[in-house]
């Protein structure tokens, strides 16, 4: 059978894809440059399509509480926001974090701090990887570069959000929400039927009754559910680790980047590629769990790595952890919602290359 | 062996209903949340719902509720039970949904979510228990702490002038046209227990008719908060508490809003 092809602006196409995974529910809170996920839904009769429930919450802070409702019921629930309204929601994810309850949330990164501006920026990196809520947590993250992959994540969010009792943070940015592609839906698949065996749902008779909490008074406890997180992240960081490399086989240099900024430097990796420098590009896809083990391997190989990111150098942190010295990582950005050129990137890896030469013994 | 045959079944004039569990209560002694869960649950018990039921505890002195009320349950962040209430209900409208709340939790960090889940009309039980002062943390001021009273974050007694007046936030939510049984009741006799037993109740039996957010507020005691023994706490309570919260129904479906929606009518 062939699949349908739409043409859909990147928000859009997350909102219809949220209707075709079966999603429960969907609650959010209107902010710039993500408003068009809940006006998509608000207009698509979920109602009937599927018996997805929407509702425009009074707050950030109310609607990611909503979440903790339908999904400490079992249910597939999604939220969105972007920047500042996921900073509002940060309580509440520690508490989904905490109490173990699959959902996805989707940030449309705008640049920051505070207000800023509703410009693209990838400046949200430390928030949705390190935590950005209080407590020893991890959210799963997925970094879609396309619209295609925008779609396509929805899907293996809430998946991932369900297989490991964890929320799933989709960060994206203003430029794939807003811009157009060509895009593949899947098709419709059904709402969940059964509840799982943890969600409240009404205690049946002669059961014990279903209680959703983060709260474990003890101490004791306390570790001992914190070892069980723990443990699930590292399982998770073994099997869940996502990437895509681009002519890394014979790359003496690596640009790694996520999200828009990977399509920018994939750009920038061709430009210098016929300027006879042999870049390759690491596209980390999961950015929790982080390549770490491929970003290893290709360090015994490359004379240096740059990162190139939509912020003041976030991710390169991670890189530099995984490199651990070996060979010279350093961060190209714009921030503030400017977007960067490909030129002003291979400028930026030929004064590198100059300095990592200088350095490197005769 | 008297008192073995006076102990018998057929005896019995009273039972723990199941919707409570076994486990002894945290509550300090002479506080009104034993009783006010006690209600709650057997007013679950004679609707036979208590399969059909999914509570949210708060953050507060009951934020442990689901220790002792027998039903599948939910424990949401600070002031966010309205909001965890509406995401349960919108999922499973089929069910019966109550939250738990006191003072501080409802009526000032979880204001704007008690507000505009009433204003929606959500179709929720929301019980609330106002005591006018921050139990758990050690007896700090809340939101509800009358004029004059003190607390270890007002010493010298509340200063409207600097700290606000007490929010009256049941007639409030009253006035919205999103709440359809809103009522103030007390625990601390056993005429002003059944009553409130009768109100929580009620107020579930609307749930089913989806007619929108039914509030019953329990005006409680805190014997530890006020320092003050069990019996001088309830005292103080009549003397002090009612007059400016006073019992009865604000909003009755059908009538609407009693006495203009001023206070109980």
């Amino acid at each position: 059978m062939k699949k349908e092809i739409r043409l859909m602006k990147g928000n859009e196409a997350m909102a219809e894809a949220a209707i075709l995974a079966g999603v429960d529910a969907y609650f959010g809170y209107p902010i710039t440059p993500q408003s068009e996920i809940i006006e998509y839904l608000m207009s698509a009769n979920t109602a009937e399509r599927t018996g997805m429930q929407v509702l425009q919450a009074e707050s950030e802070i109310a609607s990611i509480n909503m979440v903790y409702g339908a999904a400490g019921c079992g249910k597939r629930a999604l939220t969105s926001s972007s920047s500042p309204g996921i900073s509002l929601k940060m309580e509440g994810i520690s508490y989904l974090a905490g109490a173990e309850l699959p959902c996805v949330i989707v940030n449309v990164v705008r640049a920051g701090p505070g207000l800023a501006t509703i410009q693209p920026s990838q400046s949200d990196y430390f928030q949705a990887v390190k935590g950005g809520g209080h407590g020893d947590y991890k959210l799963i993250v997925l970094a879609p570069s396309t619209v295609q992959e925008s779609v396509d994540f929805i899907r293996l969010s809430f998946d991932l959000a369900f297989k490991y009792r964890n929320p799933v943070m989709i960060l994206t940015d203003g430029i794939i929400g807003q811009m157009m592609e060509k895009v593949e839906l899947f098709e419709q698949h059904p709402r969940l039927s059964e509840p799982p065996t943890w969600a409240t749902r009404g205690k049946k008779p002669g059961e014990k009754s279903t209680v959703v909490t983060s709260l474990h008074l003890e101490s004791e406890d306390m570790e001992q559910v914190n070892l069980r997180l723990q443990a699930k992240y590292r399982e998770i960081e073994k099997k869940e680790v996502r990437f895509e490399s681009y002519r890394c086989e014979d790359a003496e240099v690596l640009f790694v980047a996520f999200g828009s900024s990977a399509r920018i430097a994939r750009k920038a990796m061709d430009l210098a590629r016929m300027k006879g420098i042999r870049a390759g590009l690491l596209r980390p896809i999961t950015l929790f769990p982080f390549p770490v083990e491929e970003i290893r391997r290709l360090a015994g190989q490359v004379s240096g790595m740059l990162t190139v990111e939509m912020n003041a150098g976030q991710m390169v942190e991670d890189v530099r952890l995984a490199v651990n010295g070996r060979v010279p990582v350093e961060h190209f950005g714009r921030f503030g919602g400017m977007i960067p050129g490909p030129e002003e990137i291979l400028d930026a890896l030929e004064t590198r290359l100059e300095e990592w030469h200088q350095k490197q013994p005769a | 062996m008297a008192e073995q045959s006076i102990i018998s079944p057929e005896n019995l004039v009273y039972k723990k209903t199941d919707v409570m569990t076994d486990r002894e209560l945290h509550y300090c002694p002479g506080c009104g949340h034993g009783t006010a869960h006690r209600v709650l649950a057997e007013a679950i018990e004679e609707l036979g719902i208590q399969s059909e039921t999914i509570g949210v505890a708060p953050v507060g002195c009951s934020v442990l509720a689901y220790y002792y009320l027998n039903v599948d349950m939910q424990e949401a962040a600070h002031g966010r039970a309205p909001a965890v209430a509406t995401g349960i209900k919108r999922v499973l409208p089929e069910k019966y949904v109550f939250t738990y709340q006191g003072d501080g939790d409802l009526a000032a960090i979880g204001t704007s979510e008690t507000i505009h889940a009433c204003n929606r009309g959500e179709n929720i039980l929301i019980v609330f228990v106002n005591n006018g002062i921050y139990g758990m943390t050690g007896g700090q001021m809340a939101p509800t702490t009358l004029p004059g009273m003190k607390s270890s974050t007002c010493p010298m007694g509340r200063d409207v002038k600097t700290m606000g007046n007490p929010l009256k936030i049941t007639e409030l939510v009253a006035q919205l046209p999103g709440t359809h049984y809103v009522t103030r009741q007390s625990v601390h006799t056993p005429g002003n227990v059944r009553k409130a037993k009768r109100a929580i109740r009620k107020a579930l039996e609307y749930q089913k008719e989806d007619k929108g957010t039914c509030l019953v507020e329990i005006v409680s005691n805190c014997p530890s908060g006020w320092k003050m023994n069990a019996v001088d706490s309830n005292k103080w309570m009549e003397e002090n508490m009612l007059p400016f919260y006073p019992l009865g129904d604000i909003k009755v479906p059908g009538k609407g809003l009693v006495n203009g929606g001023k206070d109980g009518g």
